[in-house]
């Protein structure tokens, strides 16, 4: 018995622990974003890598995301009569919740990984330890330039996200439904209020803080994790589900208080 | 000069490093050797600063590095430079732009200094025509070598070499040898190379220190060693033995 509590509390020690090193890496990364020497040369590149690089994903999961949308709010809402409500139905559902979400659960998929992964293996190729011993902060080259890309990209990638999302649910709801056109849109400009696009905004800035945050500290870490490529692959599995888990947790907590 | 004092390190309960008690003077070219495993990386990275010790310090020119702050330690390793193991150069980068890098980073030189200083550098390890090449482009040796340029080029007191041969061909490991010898003469830093390729490494060393459960069991030049008495380090150096050597 006395064994099982001992291990439990060595291992909540270890969580504990590990939350406490993420957060100092956050702030210490937060802090060099407004510390120069600014690296943008990296924060270039790093906006391509999370921004270019992640376009036609979302082009194609916010086409769907709308479609679907579309079509699912317009049986419900037919029920009730408010077919004409489609157009705002498919835009807030867009602004506030999906487009964000869908958005940062894509860019985690595709380049949160990818990130994990290239630090990692600098990690384990001691590529960062050769930025520490050159007397280089490595957070200022590999952490603070992709939150800083993540801040910029995220909100634009889930603006477009939300944009041919709404012309999928146009797409379905007026060319394959029979609702006019007029009716989409001009129901959509009367409900949908800058207070909604603020929170999508809110909402993706928030994620993009959180995906490169995970992502880098887990690539920093991954020596914790494991041994060479198995500690790699590790840590990338890790910051996915951590990332992704983490924005559902807070899109909920961000949700409820601005709602 | 650096100095060693009763270095200690444990990773859970196995005890690496038990005491390690060691010297280097300036300008010296000395090997640490010893087994695979048996703690020669544990202890350089303590030398660099990259591990803190359990118990004991490291004085490096009379400051001990292993209770300074960040920002001092900072100050000393702009001192060093070190050549890692698996040469550790940026993937991302190309050969000249790795070579360049702390001069990039470090200094304000203009991109024309920063570009002869920087085809100097790699002239001096004997590499020419890959500068655009990438790191997965060249060979292991190539890799040494560019890793070498740039431990070189912001001219540091002391260069760390972490098995700077390991898994090279004979001819390239005599080759690197004679490269770390040729800089040494030119540029007159103190070098400490960790290693376990015996003999080799005695051409290049002015001094060898063994390491053995985590201690300096033996330290002198290359004969000394060649010649000792302890078990262990006879063991080890037998290969030598077996060559023209003397021990009077």
């Amino acid at each position: 018995m006395e064994r099982i509590i001992r291990r439990l509390g060595a291992w909540a020690l270890s969580k504990v622990r590990t939350m406490g090193r993420m957060v100092l890496f956050l702030i210490e990364s937060l802090y060099l974003v407004f510390v120069p020497p600014f690296k943008h040369r990296y924060l270039f590149r790093q906006i391509r890598f999370f921004g270019t690089k992640s376009l036609i994903v979302i082009l194609l999961t916010g086409a769907f995301t709308g479609m679907v949308l579309a079509i699912q709010l317009y049986y419900t809402l037919r029920k009730f009569g408010s077919d004409a409500l489609l157009g705002p139905a498919v835009a807030l559902s867009l602004i506030r919740e999906l487009g964000p979400v869908l958005s940062a659960l894509m860019v985690t998929g595709r380049a949160g990984s990818a990130l994990t992964a290239e630090i990692g293996i600098m990690r384990i190729s001691e590529q960062i330890d050769v930025l520490t011993t050159m007397a280089l902060n490595p957070l200022r080259y590999l952490s603070v330039p992709n939150i800083v890309a993540a801040i910029i990209v995220f909100p634009l990638l889930a603006a477009i996200f939300d944009l041919i999302g709404i012309y999928g649910g146009y797409l379905v709801g007026v060319k394959l439904l029979g609702l006019s056109s007029g009716t989409y849109f001009s129901q959509m400009e009367h409900f949908v209020e800058m207070s909604d696009i603020r929170m999508g905004l809110y909402k993706s800035i928030s994620f993009g803080v959180i995906v490169s945050w995970v992502s880098c500290y887990k690539g920093f870490h991954t020596d914790e994790t494991g041994y060479g490529a198995e500690g790699v692959s590790r840590s990338t599995t890790e910051a996915v589900v951590m990332s992704s888990v983490l924005i559902l947790i807070w899109d909920y907590f961000v949700g409820s208080v601005l709602v | 000069m650096i100095e060693i004092i009763g270095l200690e390190k444990s990773f859970g309960g196995q005890k690496v490093l038990q005491g390690v008690d060691l010297k280097i003077a300036d300008r010296e070219v000395i090997a640490i050797i010893g087994e695979s495993g048996g703690g020669k990386t544990v202890l350089l990275r303590h030398l660099i600063g990259l591990m803190k010790p359990d118990k004991g310090s490291i004085m490096v020119d009379g400051a001990d590095i292993s209770t300074m702050s960040k920002r001092e330690l900072d100050k000393i390793r702009d001192k060093f430079g070190i050549v890692f193991q698996g040469s550790a150069l940026f993937d991302s980068m190309t050969v000249f732009e790795n070579v360049v890098f702390p001069l990039r980073e470090k200094t304000d030189l203009d991109e024309t200094e920063i570009l002869q200083r920087g085809k100097s550098a790699l002239e001096d390890v004997g590499l020419r025509g890959i500068d655009d090449k990438y790191p997965s482009e060249i060979s292991g040796g190539m890799k040494r070598r560019v890793a070498l340029a740039r431990a070189l080029i912001l001219g540091p007191s002391t260069i760390f070499f972490d098995e700077p041969t390991t898994g090279l061909d004979p001819i390239i490991m005599n080759a690197i040898h004679k490269l770390i010898i040729s800089t040494h003469e030119k540029y007159g830093f103190t070098g400490i190379i960790i290693s376990h390729e015996i003999p080799e490494v005695f051409e290049v060393a002015d001094r060898v220190a063994m390491l053995y459960s985590g201690r300096i069991i033996a330290s002198g030049t290359p004969h000394d060693i060649i010649c000792n008495k302890d078990p262990f380090v006879k063991k080890f150096v037998s290969t030598c033995r077996d060559a023209d050597v003397s021990c009077g």
